[in-house]
């Protein structure tokens, strides 16, 4: 099948309805293997049980930054290409990516009170992914109370690519400023720091929280170009009546 | 499984990744069966997409 077919909306439907069940059915295998190895993976020497947390914080923090960038891509496509499904997957990403984000800083508080006294500090790391969640609901409410959809569109086109600069700082925070979050300890030149018996589950939920992203994204922008069908037959119908009066 | 002293703060991490989770693939399902619902009382009404029309 070539890869322009994906460009077809009609065609992109029919291959999302038969990919989702197998997404889910895997997404679900993968959380149930990453929990598994979670819950039985070792206590950290210093955090204790409390490393759990890393197994959700940790790949919501990725998915985050993530859910951007592909928005950021779709951004490129709406604004340059044109694209009608570029648009469709950057509204569809933007709550999935909200909600990662959301996830990440929650835990992340969680995580913080038992490991450093606090629930909150403003460091650059905290902060820069703070700033990514109110970017995230920038987007969103410009799509949702945009009264003509291409205009908002292409509106939150350009936040996005302006948000952009904000992905570099949230990974570079722990190198150019001195904070109380820890530095990277897993995509770092010298190799993860991380011991191996904590680091397959980490990579195993990371993998199944992409996996669910991916499904969630998918049946999103689904849920989008039927949203914009339904749009385009009421007006359809709109014009019909006005030109029977 | 023992979890520690600090229980409390690994099951509430849990509660609300599910919770989120859970909230966003319901509102996604809704949104999808709600959408189907228009679609197909639309299309009952003979309303088509102009892509659709013959002629």
């Amino acid at each position: 099948m070539p890869v322009i077919d994906l460009a077809n909306p009609s065609r992109f439907l029919s291959i999302v309805n038969r990919l989702l069940p197998w997404l889910t059915a895997a997404t679900i295998i993968l959380f149930v293997v990453g929990l598994y190895r979670g819950m039985n993976a070792p206590d950290d020497y210093q955090q204790g049980a409390t490393v759990k947390i890393m197994f959700l914080h940790v790949p919501a923090a990725w998915l985050g930054m993530f859910g951007w960038g592909l928005m950021s891509v779709a951004a490129l496509g709406t604004l340059v290409w044109r694209h009608p499904l570029a648009d469709v997957a950057g509204k569809a990403a933007a709550p999935i990516g909200a909600a990662f984000t959301f996830i990440c800083l929650v835990t992340g508080s969680l995580w913080g009170r038992p490991t450093w006294g606090t629930y909150w500090v403003w460091d650059a790391r905290l902060t820069s992914m703070l700033v990514l969640l109110l970017l995230y609901l920038g987007v969103i409410a410009i799509y949702w109370t945009a009264e003509e959809p291409g205009r908002g569109a292409r509106a939150a086109a350009i936040l996005s690519l302006v948000g952009a600069v904000n992905l570099p700082i949230i990974k570079f925070s722990v190198d150019w400023w001195n904070t109380l979050h820890q530095p990277a300890s897993v995509f770092r030149i010298g190799g993860p720091t991380i011991d191996p018996a904590l680091l397959a589950p980490l990579l195993i939920m990371a993998l199944a929280f992409t996996l669910l992203f991916v499904t969630l994204h998918l049946a999103s922008m689904r849920n989008e170009i039927l949203r914009r069908r339904v749009r385009s037959m009421r007006l359809l119908q709109a014009q019909e009546l006005a030109e029977a009066t | 499984m023992n979890l520690g002293p600090h229980a409390d703060f690994i099951v509430a991490a849990y509660a609300v990744t599910i919770f989120v989770v859970a909230a966003l693939a319901a509102w996604i399902a809704l949104d999808y069966s709600i959408q189907q619902r228009i679609l197909g009382d639309l299309e009952g009404r003979g309303i088509t997409r102009r892509s659709h029309r013959k002629g």
